[in-house]
């Protein structure tokens, strides 16, 4: 089973999966609260844009960062407003920010850099580099261990491990901490939120900005991590996908953790079609394997093998009432 | 005047929405360390008051002291900051949360949860002990009932260290036994110095446990006396603001056939509770049976089987023939087709489209008959028209306008509608729920009146009300239902109110005696 | 006068929405270094100042009027089909099977046969996710999002294997001449005046048409769309009512996903007679606009189908003569999105002041 045990094949799911993670974690924040999200796809696209654009022309790669935030932050407090202020639809004002991104990113491109709608590549300092952590060269040689450690856990950018370490810390916020309490709570009866004394309205808001620099640094790392500048559409659906991870992880932490490296490890093989052959002794489609993560998806939405629950108040806006 | 500042002291106090006139100029003295009644019919505008109270809505006027300190109340926040707690008719509790999250959410020390919990689980261990108020800090409270759900919104407010509680018709979601552990309690509370009010339409309830008591008609504050030197009589002339009536004029009935027999009825809903326990009994041509009770206690269910719209299992048989209870023919389609016509309990959730206009909801539920076709394809809405310019004359609707959408008409004579689509389709049994609910006192007249006719042209006709006085003065036999079962049948001349009373309470008269 | 009356909210909402699409695309407009008023022009002269610009112009609007009333239908059912790219990509396989694989005498026959068939395939692909939803409660908006990407997998993987015609580009091999369409060039020449030259607009047109009446027809008039709307209104007073749930979401969705697949007739039978890759273009999510934009009702959604014509065909100008990208084109939907669907609200908040202060002042004045 050359693709369970293939070290290249689970380093690039790290580096696919990086991104999902992200993203998935976003949503979570922002689901959690009540706030259903489908622009999350739109919000990446944005981020990835501003943060390479930013990159190129400043050519600092935590400049482009801070832009891909921004950028992101914006149009999470256009659906904010949509959704919160004014009580609009939640998921019609998520359709509006990816096509808003769609569109936007490649005008501008076209305007800044008339490069048929992508950025200039970017090099160096431009973009994130490699981190090799301590020892990685010397273990290399050692038997199993030391090609997991070098080549595997070593040797990528510091957003995979920030991605990583937000795991846990969002576990923690969201189970250990006053916030979590309460955001938890307001995605489940607003209500009983707002008449403890606390504001849905702000509440909300912030669950919807932190989902907004998650998806910003999603979009940074596309464009600035795992590849080198920003095409057009280079999002690819992978906001989806990671609406799909969301579903899977039944909006918990750690299941999002093994939903998006399941989504990212399909994403991986996809990629080596030589690899599949010799595993099962035949050609998959590739174009299966893109399906996969929505069909799987289906299959637990479906309710076959457990049922995902969303957040009570999920996609209501919250008016008050006796 | 005594020197004591009362707890609370509302002068003035007038709000409108839009053009209806909820608080008009409302002035009222809480005292400390009392148990104070406000009572008045739906709509009289007590639950708006509290809302302000509690900082819900802002009043358009007025000034509010809290302990003899004017105090602004813009949000929950500051009512909660100024010694306000409230148990609201609808819980306000995260479902999934446990008992103690939910007791510390929005009032947690610091920013992390654990030193929180840990000092809630030893609070409320010694408010239980202080005010017998025990609840199982760690249970969810999806999984307990609605007495204890109601204690850990007390407990809530107690541990926000509220001195006044405000409770807005507490009782309407308990059992009769729930009621009266939830009444010691609010007793405890007076003994231990905190303020009361209690918010009800129920005069019993007001008599038994308040020591003022305010009433409210239509807006306004119309006496607040102390209970002790009041009855029940005065309070409800208060309410009404005339004499209850309490008979509606009618003939003896002229009982013909069995039309409905309803044998061994159960309910398990998808919690696995009982919701129908062996319901058995029957309504006969030209009589009306009421079913007296209090709300939930399977009353809504029944009338669901009955319509059509509810799984059970056991026998319905009308007219002589078996009625699928699950299968294909279980809906409100073939229920109407054998004759049955149903005035649902909620007419804004149920039994009207409050978008569509009132010729369309007209037909609501019989659009498919024959009558208001144009050929297999295409409904005749030209006829639907007509016809429901007709209904709307005939059952006195205002405006008589049948291009007004549901929703702008007044609860009077959006029950009307309803009434006008099921009555005159001539149905050999009518079930009617809560018919007057929300309705005004004019339009009750009318209603009951359009009742007693249908029963005198032979119809067979099942009441459902939590209102024992329409119980009492419509019915020509009464079941009470309590706890999903049948507590025994009564005729209306050879019962009382206190009678029926302790039946929907779960006892029978020997047991109180 | 208690609200505004129902002309305003159906027409005036609508157009201050997307009056406020247009203002903040003029600015994008500017931003980038070009004017809006230009552009307008270019717009405005391109995709109708000649029957060639309206030739473009119909025929998007064809493809986003059966999209915009696949949308419409399901939004009477309070559904949102987020689904009418996969539903649109899957009639596409109806129609190429129909064309590739029946002997057609005659186009109008086969015209027929691939309506059928691209109806009946955008339904059956809209029928797991409704079924979804009507039994187990699975959201649609998610489900349907799902089945359009696994549309896009199976349209690829079905046009790199199965059904390729020679050669390196995945699409199918040419429909018969017979199942051609007449094209608006075919049909409204006459002697030597030749209008629409060489445009993609066809006789679905027509056919598109005949379903915005037939939508209507539906909602109005039909005990069908009674249940629909009154279901969509209130599910609590559906089952009240004796209206099956389960039915009314089955077969609203079945209708939304027959109507999405019978954009394949204009695109793929009408326009490029074979069946490629990405053939829908998006036009599956204009249908959202679109029937935001005419309220959801057919009348509505034919006039919003012609305006995203005029801005598809429009864009496509503006990025042949200026520096304005298509993508441009992708902002103002999203903007219409946003405000027809999103900030509904925000835009009717101040119009009902302005109708209640008016009617009041009003009132003053002849009291």
């Amino acid at each position: 089973m050359d693709l369970l045990f293939n070290i290249q094949v689970w380093d690039s799911t790290i580096r696919l999966a990086t991104p999902l993670l992200l993203a998935c974690l976003a949503g979570l924040f922002s689901e959690r609260s009540g706030i259903f999200d489908i622009g999350l796809e739109g919000k990446m696209l944005a981020a990835a844009f501003m943060s390479a654009a930013v990159a190129y022309t400043s050519g600092s790669v935590w400049v482009g960062l801070l832009a891909g935030i921004g950028a992101s932050l914006a149009l999470s407090l256009l659906h904010g407003l949509a959704s919160i202020t004014f009580r609009g639809n939640q998921l019609i004002s998520g359709v509006a920010i990816n096509f808003l991104a769609a569109g936007l990113t490649v005008v501008v491109a076209q305007s800044w850099f008339a490069q048929g709608g992508r950025t200039p590549q970017l090099a160096g300092a431009a973009r994130f580099e490699q981190i090799e952590l301590p020892f990685a060269s010397a273990v290399a040689d050692v038997p199993f261990i030391g090609p997991i450690y070098a080549d595997l856990i070593s040797g990528h950018t510091i957003l995979v491990y920030f991605a990583l370490l937000c795991v846990p810390a969002t576990w923690w916020l969201l189970y250990r901490t006053r916030f979590g309490l309460r955001l938890r709570a307001v995605g489940e009866n607003p209500a009983a939120v707002d008449t403890a004394g606390v504001s849905v309205i702000g509440l909300r808001f912030s669950a919807v900005m932190i989902c907004g620099v998650l998806c910003g640094i999603a979009g940074a790392y596309l464009a600035t991590g795992l590849q080198a500048g920003f095409t057009k559409d280079m999002t690819a659906g992978r906001g989806y996908i990671a609406l799909a991870a969301l579903i899977f992880a039944k909006w918990r932490p750690w299941y999002a953790l093994s939903a998006t490296i399941l989504f990212g490890y399909l994403q991986a093989i996809a990629l080596r079609p030589d690899l599949i052959e010799s595993s099962f002794g035949f050609e998959i489609q590739g174009q299966l394997l893109d399906a996969l993560p929505f069909i799987m998806t289906v299959v637990i939405l479906a309710g076959f093998v457990g049922k995902a629950i969303p957040p009570r108040a999920g996609g209501e806006p919250y008016v008050k009432e006796r | 005047m005594s020197d004591i500042a009362p707890a609370i002291e509302l002068k003035g106090i007038s709000k409108a929405f839009g053009p209806v006139q909820a608080n008009k100029d409302i002035a009222i003295r809480v005292m400390p360390g009392t148990i104070h009644g406000i009572i008045g019919e739906n709509g009289a505008g007590k639950s708006t008051l509290m809302s302000i109270l509690y900082g819900f809505y802002k009043a358009d006027k007025g000034e509010i002291f809290i302990g003899g300190k004017k105090t602004v109340i813009p949000d929950s926040q500051a009512a909660i900051a100024a010694g306000i707690g409230m148990v609201f008719q609808h819980f306000k509790l995260v479902e999934n949360f446990t008992v103690l999250e939910n007791v510390i959410l929005g009032a947690e020390d610091g920013a992390m949860l654990r030193p929180s919990l840990a000092k809630a689980r030893r609070e409320l261990k010694a408010l239980a002990e202080e005010y017998g108020l025990h609840v199982e800090p760690d249970a969810v409270i999806e999984d307990i009932g609605v007495g204890m759900q109601q204690r850990v919104e007390i407990l809530k407010a107690l541990y926000r260290r509220a001195d006044i509680l405000i409770l807005d018709e507490p009782t309407g979601v308990l059992t009769p036994a729930e009621a009266d552990q939830l009444f010691r309690i609010l007793e405890r509370l007076r003994e231990e110095g905190k303020t009361i009010i209690l918010i009800t339409h129920k005069l019993r309830e007001i008599m038994e446990i308040t020591d003022t008591v305010s009433v409210m008609r239509r807006g306004e504050m119309t006496a607040t006396v102390k209970t002790a030197g009041t009855n029940p009589a005065k309070l409800a002339e208060l309410m009404v603001g005339r004499k209850v009536l309490l008979r509606v004029d009618k003939a003896p009935a002229k009982v013909g056939n069995k039309v409905l027999e309803v044998r061994d009825l159960n309910i398990t809903d998808n919690k696995g509770v009982h919701r129908l326990k062996g319901v058995s009994f029957n309504v006969r041509a030209g009589e009306i049976l009421g079913i007296a009770g209090v709300a939930g206690n399977g009353q809504s269910e029944l009338l669901e089987v009955l319509g059509g719209y509810e799984k059970a299992t056991g026998e319905i048989v009308v007219n002589g023939q078996k009625i699928d209870l699950t299968g294909r023919n279980s809906d409100g389609q073939s229920r109407r087709a054998r004759g049955i016509a149903h005035v649902p309990e909620d007419r804004q959730r149920e039994g009207l489209i409050m978008d569509f206009f009132a010729w369309e909801n007209m037909v609501f539920g019989y659009h498919r008959d024959p009558k208001y076709q144009r050929n297999r394809l295409l409904m005749d809405n030209a006829a639907i028209k007509e016809d429901a310019a007709g209904k709307m004359e005939r059952f006195d609707v205002r405006p008589p306008d049948p291009f007004l959408q549901a929703k702008s008409f007044s609860g009077g004579n959006q029950q009307k509608i309803v009434l006008a689509r099921e009555m005159e389709r001539d149905p050999d049994l009518l079930l009617i729920g809560q018919p007057t609910r929300g309705v005004d006192i004019g339009a009750i007249e009318f209603i009951h009146q359009q009742i007693i006719a249908l029963r005198d042209q032979g119809k067979a006709i099942l009441l459902v009300s939590v209102e024992l006085e329409e119980i009492l003065s419509l019915s020509d036999r009464i079941a009470v239902m309590f706890d999903g079962k049948m507590m025994g049948e009564r005729l209306p001349a050879d019962t009382d109110e206190k009678e029926l009373g302790l039946m929907m309470a779960g006892m029978t008269k020997g047991e109180a005696a | 006068m208690e609200k505004m009356p129902q002309w305003a909210d159906v027409v005036l909402v609508p157009l201050v929405s997307l009056l406020l699409a247009s203002i903040i695309s003029a600015f994008v407009i500017l931003a980038i270094g070009e004017s809006p008023w230009a552009a307008l022009k270019l717009m405005v002269n391109g995709a109708l100042g000649s029957s060639y610009g309206w030739g473009y112009t119909l025929y998007y609007a064809t493809n986003f009027m059966f999209t915009g009333l696949a949308v419409a239908v399901a939004f009477h059912a309070r559904m949102f089909n987020i689904g009418g790219e996969g539903q649109a990509i899957l009639g596409g396989l109806g129609v190429a099977l129909v064309c590739l694989y029946i002997p057609w005498p005659h186009w109008s026959l086969a015209l027929i046969g691939a309506t059928l068939g691209a109806a009946l395939f955008g339904a059956a692909w809209a029928l797991i996710p409704a079924f979804l939803q009507a039994k187990r409660g699975s959201h649609i908006v998610i489900t349907t999002i799902m089945f359009n990407f696994i549309a896009a997998a199976l349209l690829n993987y079905l046009l790199v294997n199965q059904l390729k015609a020679p050669g390196m580009e995945p699409a199918t091999p040419k429909f018969a001449q017979a199942t051609h369409l007449p094209s608006f060039q075919d049909m409204f020449s006459f002697g030597d005046t030749v209008l629409f030259r060489g445009t993609p607009a066809n006789v679905a047109f027509f056919v598109a048409v005949l379903a915005c009446i037939a939508v209507w027809v539906l909602i109005w008039k039909t005990r069908l769309g009674y249940e629909i709307r009154a279901f969509g209104h209130s599910e609590s007073a559906a089952k009240y009512a004796g209206i099956s749930p389960t039915k009314i979401i089955v077969v609203s969705m079945l209708i939304s996903g027959g109507l999405a697949g019978m954009m394949a007739v204009n695109n793929v039978m009408g326009e490029a007679e074979r069946l490629v890759l990405n053939a829908v273009e998006g036009a599956g999510f204009i249908g959202i606009a679109v029937a935001l934009m005419g309220r959801s009702h057919p009348f509505g959604v034919f006039l919003a189908a012609i305006l995203f014509g005029f801005l598809y065909q429009g864009g496509a100008e503006l990025a042949l003569w200026t520096s304005i990208p298509r993508e441009m084109i992708v902002v103002i939907q999203a903007l219409v999105i946003m405000f027809t669907g999103a900030l509904d609200n925000m835009v009717r908040a101040p119009l009902e002041k302005a109708f209640i202060a008016f009617s009041k002042s009003h009132a003053k004045a002849e009291g």
